[in-house]
């Protein structure tokens, strides 16, 4: 039938290096980019900084009477901060490159490129995640420590563990706003799916409140039969320390499992989509 | 009078067929805005599975707050929701077309977008208030039927008045949307909370200087019948409509303030 298929054979890798320096050249690019848009940077910091006062005053209420769900008071003030810095870092909500590109038929150009999709969105995303680290994470994270009392890791290993947890966090979360968005590959507006993306998103990440509030059974499916936790909640438990080493490890490896099962999922659905894709206009 | 009504009307009727012929979307955005802001009450419900008061108050004190703060921003958000989209106006320069039209301003631009979508939210927030004051088991008498009535409009024009105000900071800086959408946002979920959650400068400034406590803590106490733990003096509830007429006067005039010194973006 002469199906089009612009995923077909396009890995021609001479050597390691090159798509080494192909990623690191997008990712340079996506760290550029967003550090151009230097007033929505100071818009969001706002947000978040709001947010973080209003959600740190309510659970410091909650914690007046002592330990709740094993947190402390100063644990849930940094779980707080903490959460309201990486949510730029991993980007959770405001990302729609690849739903635009999808509906203005742009998308032809990204297909025509020497690199996968999925890969080349993921390379920009990590430089994006990169720029983030500094101006949306510590930010707010300054904010919380000049007004509230952190809590302050003990463990030595308990900063390197954060940053790969973050890493893969931002994996995770950037598959699942990918795979979202590749909606619009069949739907032509997609705000619904967004809309639910936003609710399940902030709920099962654990943004609103720590996963561990809820019943035993009701974190435990939320943790192994939901991506969520695996985009917030993880690098938020692990710095905080809120369990021993081991459940540290544990709540990596499950990252680690839904960051290969995710991106893999990605290229299903990326495949499936160039099928059927009809790029519009002249 | 009735002329540009009736036009006012035919915009917003377009509007309506406009959003409904994406039919999928359509209904999947009317339920998913309701279901986000679920996401409000369902945080709400664990906090308090974990505690038994919050700050001094019950659940089913805290629910009537909640239900009151949801109801007042929903009716406001579906009336000028669309304010917030003012920067986009201004960056792309349509707004000149809308200011060479012989409408008002205002009144086009929220007539341009009407949140048909976000109708499921009034519901949803007008089946909180009344589950919450079935739940709270309030002595009703004539004043608190006049209150349970009174203080979601008045709520509703307190949000309204500051969307408003908030968005016309657009006028002279695009990006600021989102720093006007963290304090109408922020303000609902600070007045979803009683405010004794919240203390020093913070609350002052939240409560007091915004006038957040006048949409549901002060008007939420009458209802109960429950004595401010800060001390305040029962009758603060019925200033809620004053506040509420203050900030709509104050809206309007920064309103006016930005529109005669708009300059277009000129591209």
């Amino acid at each position: 039938m002469g199906l089009l298929d612009a995923t077909g054979d396009r890995h021609t890798i001479r050597n390691f290096t090159e798509p080494l320096a192909l990623i690191g050249a997008i990712a340079a690019s996506g760290f550029r980019r967003f550090a151009t848009y230097r007033q929505a940077t100071v818009a969001s910091l706002a947000t978040n900084i709001m947010f973080g006062f209003l959600r740190t005053y309510v659970l410091l209420a909650v914690a007046s009477g002592g330990i709740v769900a094993g947190y402390s008071g100063s644990q849930l003030v940094t779980y707080v901060w903490i959460g309201q810095g990486l949510l730029g870092v991993v980007m959770l909500w405001g990302w729609s490159d690849l739903a635009d590109r999808i509906r203005s038929g742009d998308i032809v150009t990204d297909l025509l490129r020497p690199i996968h999709p999925v890969l080349n969105y993921l390379a920009a995303d990590l430089g994006r995640a990169g720029y983030a680290m500094i101006f949306r994470f510590v930010p707010p994270m300054l904010v919380g420590a000049l007004f509230f009392d952190l809590y302050l890791p003990v463990d030595a290993i308990t900063y390197p563990l954060f940053l790969l947890s973050t890493l893969l966090a931002v994996v995770v979360c950037f598959a699942c706003r990918y795979l979202v968005q590749a909606s619009a590959y069949w739907l032509l507006d997609h705000r619904g799916v967004t809309m639910a993306w936003l609710f399940f998103s902030g709920m099962l990440g654990g943004l609103y409140f720590p996963i561990r509030f809820l019943p035993d059974w009701a974190a435990a499916l939320i943790w192994f039969a939901t991506p969520g936790p695996s985009f917030l909640q993880a690098p938020m438990d692990v710095l905080i320390e809120r369990d021993g080493l081991p459940v540290r490890f544990g709540m990596i490896a499950v990252q680690v499992i839904w960051a290969v099962v995710l991106i893999w999922l990605c290229r299903v659905v990326q495949r499936r989509a160039e099928r059927k894709l009809v790029i519009q206009g002249g | 009078m009735a002329e540009t009504l009736r036009v006012y009307l035919k915009l917003i009727a377009a509007q309506g067929r406009a959003q409904a012929s994406y039919r999928t979307s359509f209904w999947l955005d009317l339920a998913g805005s309701t279901v986000v802001v679920g996401a409000d009450l369902l945080t709400v419900l664990v906090i308090f599975s974990r505690v038994p008061t919050l700050a001094g108050f019950a659940i089913k004190e805290t629910l009537i707050l909640f239900g009151l703060a949801l109801t007042s921003f929903s009716l406001a958000d579906l009336i000028v929701g669309n304010i917030e989209k003012i920067r986009i106006y201004v960056r792309m320069g349509s707004l000149d077309t809308v200011m060479i039209r012989p409408l008002s301003v205002l009144a086009q631009l929220l007539c341009a977008d009407v949140g048909f979508r976000r109708a499921g939210r009034i519901v949803y927030a007008a089946a909180v208030l009344v589950v919450a004051t079935g739940y709270a088991g309030i002595d009703w008498t004539p004043e608190r039927v006049a209150m349970v009535v009174i203080a979601p409009i008045a709520g509703a024009a307190f949000f309204c008045g500051f969307f408003v105000a908030t968005s016309t900071v657009a006028f002279w800086w695009i990006e600021s949307g989102e720093i006007a959408n963290s304090l109408t946002y922020g303000g609902r979920d600070f007045t979803s909370y009683p405010i004794t959650v919240y203390s020093g400068w913070f609350r002052k400034i939240f409560a007091f200087g915004l006038g957040f406590a006048f949409v549901a803590y002060y008007p939420g106490l009458l209802l109960l019948g429950k004595q401010d733990p800060l001390g305040g003096p029962s009758w603060l509830g019925w200033l809620s409509p004053l506040v509420s007429a203050a900030v709509l006067g104050l809206a309007a005039f920064i309103w006016r303030f930005g529109v005669r010194h708009y300059r277009s973006t000129g591209s």
